[in-house]
């Protein structure tokens, strides 16, 4: 490894039409897509949201339903991003050779990369534009401060589309990535207030979810859809913030180790 | 001459093993130059340098008057790169590759557009504007990954191994086109293995082994500094045995390999005649080629 390889990321308007390839394929299977953003969140809404919720009282101050969609919209935007960045990304980096094919223009591995964290957020983006549709149609949110969940659907994105990668850059295989949705993504489901408040957990299991940023994107979606401003909220967006910028150099590094045969 | 492409002292090793050793290279304006070696010589690396795709562990590259990889994202606009595999885009018609290409190096639609007709017709697709690459056909997708190449107009082309995997009609196909580029004094490196494909289209020629140069010149120079003009093969289940009594006397060199012998010689008359007397043997008197040139240089050994 050369020092080259830990230089700052040199970003460029290149990464441009490198997005608009992936929004050209994108289009091409618009229709099952936009099938898959909706049909997993909004059937888990439901479901949990009918069959649980009726036999809870409110929760946080509001129907269960209403609380399971804020979560619902950032496990989504979560997922979305993380499928983008790790299978898709990795196909275009490896099965495909497209990566290779665009790195031999006047293109750098730098703006590659940065057009898949931006593609996989646009992923996330439309997957919370979504569900949120979904949401308003079922009057579960009434507050126009729930557009602020678009935005933040696309930080969400962000975060999650720089720590996916980090794992695309190292992985050998796709079968690789389970370890990821196992020991990450699905513990962050189930630990970072999608479901029920962080409070209820041990304090132990609170301190350990209290770093993780689906927490704090949650604690920001949930007075958004119910029309408040969140508490704190510049920390949150901050820890969001850092773990895209941190996850995004990483990977940057590991992407350079990597294709640098 | 106007030099477009040179390498000097060029090395890279990957895990201690040392890749390419010290390569210098000079490539003028127009010219066709080939690169040839066994697998594992070094070649694809060596273009990857060349590219500024790989930084060098030593030595220094210039691309048309560039150096790289410092400064190899400007260079490179006025390149075009034939990769050794496919890497086309399989979501996109054949069109589509081109226009979504074409503005990786920032160039607008229109341009590309105005483009694609003339880009068709050179890869003979234009009846296949439309179509999705994995309908394409091995030698369709080579012609595609050519005409790409070709979008930003490039001056230089790089081609690693062009014509693997395509059947004689589509290698002649790719040759003739191979050709029309150099006549529009476009300058073209390839590596290849086919040494009737280095010998038919390049002006000059390296063969590379274990990350060294170890010769370069015309496809004659090669032939006429390397090896004797003459070669008589000799085949039969006796050969091995008639090798090690006769072949010494009739040549200047011999090589078995099997059953059949390979010998080199300034003058083939005497060995010929002796042949003909000899009914348990076959023989083929032919003139030294480049692949000839190439196994002595490169050894019968097998790669990899």
């Amino acid at each position: 490894m050369s020092n080259r390889d830990f230089a700052l990321p040199k970003l460029s308007l290149r990464f441009f039409p490198i997005w608009q390839r992936h929004w050209l394929v994108w289009k091409k299977i618009a229709a099952p897509s936009i099938l898959g953003h909706l049909a997993d969140p909004v059937i888990y809404m439901l479901g949990l949201g009918y069959g649980l919720g009726s036999l809870l009282p409110t929760m946080g101050g509001m129907s269960y339903m209403a609380f399971l969609a804020a979560g619902t919209v950032c496990y989504s935007t979560m997922n979305s991003a993380s499928f983008e960045a790790l299978y898709s990304g990795f196909a275009r980096m490896h099965e495909q050779r497209t990566w290779e094919a665009i790195l031999n223009t006047p293109v750098s591995l730098d703006d590659v990369v940065l057009s898949e964290i931006l593609w996989a957020a646009t992923k996330s983006l439309m997957s919370g534009a979504a569900v949120l549709a979904v949401i308003w149609v079922l009057g579960l949110s009434h507050s126009l401060m729930s557009l602020w969940m678009i935005p933040l659907a696309l930080l969400i994105g962000l975060a999650f589309a720089s720590l996916g990668l980090i794992m695309t850059a190292l992985a050998p295989a796709y079968d690789f990535f389970m370890y990821y949705f196992t020991l990450v993504i699905t513990p962050m489901m189930l630990l970072c207030g999608v479901f029920f408040p962080v409070t209820q957990l041990p304090e132990s299991m609170q301190a350990v979810a209290g770093v993780l940023p689906l927490t704090h994107a949650i604690d920001l979606a949930r007075p958004l859809m119910g029309g408040a401003i969140p508490p704190q909220a510049l920390l949150h967006i901050a820890v969001l913030l850092a773990y895209t910028l941190v996850a995004f150099y990483v990977s940057l590094v590991l992407f350079r180790r990597r294709l640098s045969r | 001459m106007n030099v477009v492409i040179r390498a000097s002292g060029l090395q890279k090793s990957y895990g201690g093993q040392r890749v390419v050793d010290g390569l210098d290279l000079s490539i003028g304006k127009g010219e066709c130059f080939g690169l040839l070696g066994p697998n594992g010589a070094g070649k694809t690396t060596t273009l990857r340098m060349l590219l500024g795709l790989i930084a060098p562990d030593a030595g220094t590259a210039m691309l048309l008057d560039l150096p790289v990889p410092q400064a190899a994202r400007e260079a490179r606009i006025r390149v075009g790169v034939v990769p050794q595999m496919d890497n086309l885009d399989p979501d996109f018609t054949v069109a589509e590759n081109l226009l979504v290409y074409g503005r990786y190096f920032g160039l607008h639609d229109s341009e590309i557009e105005a483009r694609i007709p003339a880009l068709l017709e050179f890869a003979s697709l234009t009846n296949k504007r439309n179509a999705k690459v994995p309908t394409l056909s091995g030698g369709m997708k080579r012609r595609l990954t050519l005409a790409r190449a070709l979008v930003n107009d490039p001056d230089v082309i790089f081609l690693d191994e062009p014509t693997t995997g395509l059947d004689p009609q589509a290698r002649h196909l790719i040759w003739q086109r191979l050709r029309e580029l150099t006549q529009q004094g476009k300058t073209l490196l390839l590596t290849t293995h086919f040494m009737d494909e280095a010998e038919r289209l390049c002006h000059r020629l390296a063969v590379m082994d274990n990350g060294k140069l170890i010769s370069q010149g015309s496809p004659r120079e090669l032939i006429e500094q390397n090896i004797e003009p003459q070669v008589v093969e000799v085949f039969g289940e006796t050969s091995g045995q008639w090798a090690g009594e006769h072949a010494a006397g009739y040549s200047q060199r011999f090589e078995v390999s099997g059953e059949s012998v390979f010998c080199y010689v300034n003058d083939a008359q005497p060995l010929v005649a002796h042949l003909q007397g000899q009914s348990a043997l076959r023989y083929l008197h032919r003139p030294a080629n480049l692949e000839d040139v190439f196994l002595k240089l490169t050894g019968r050994e097998m790669r990899e």
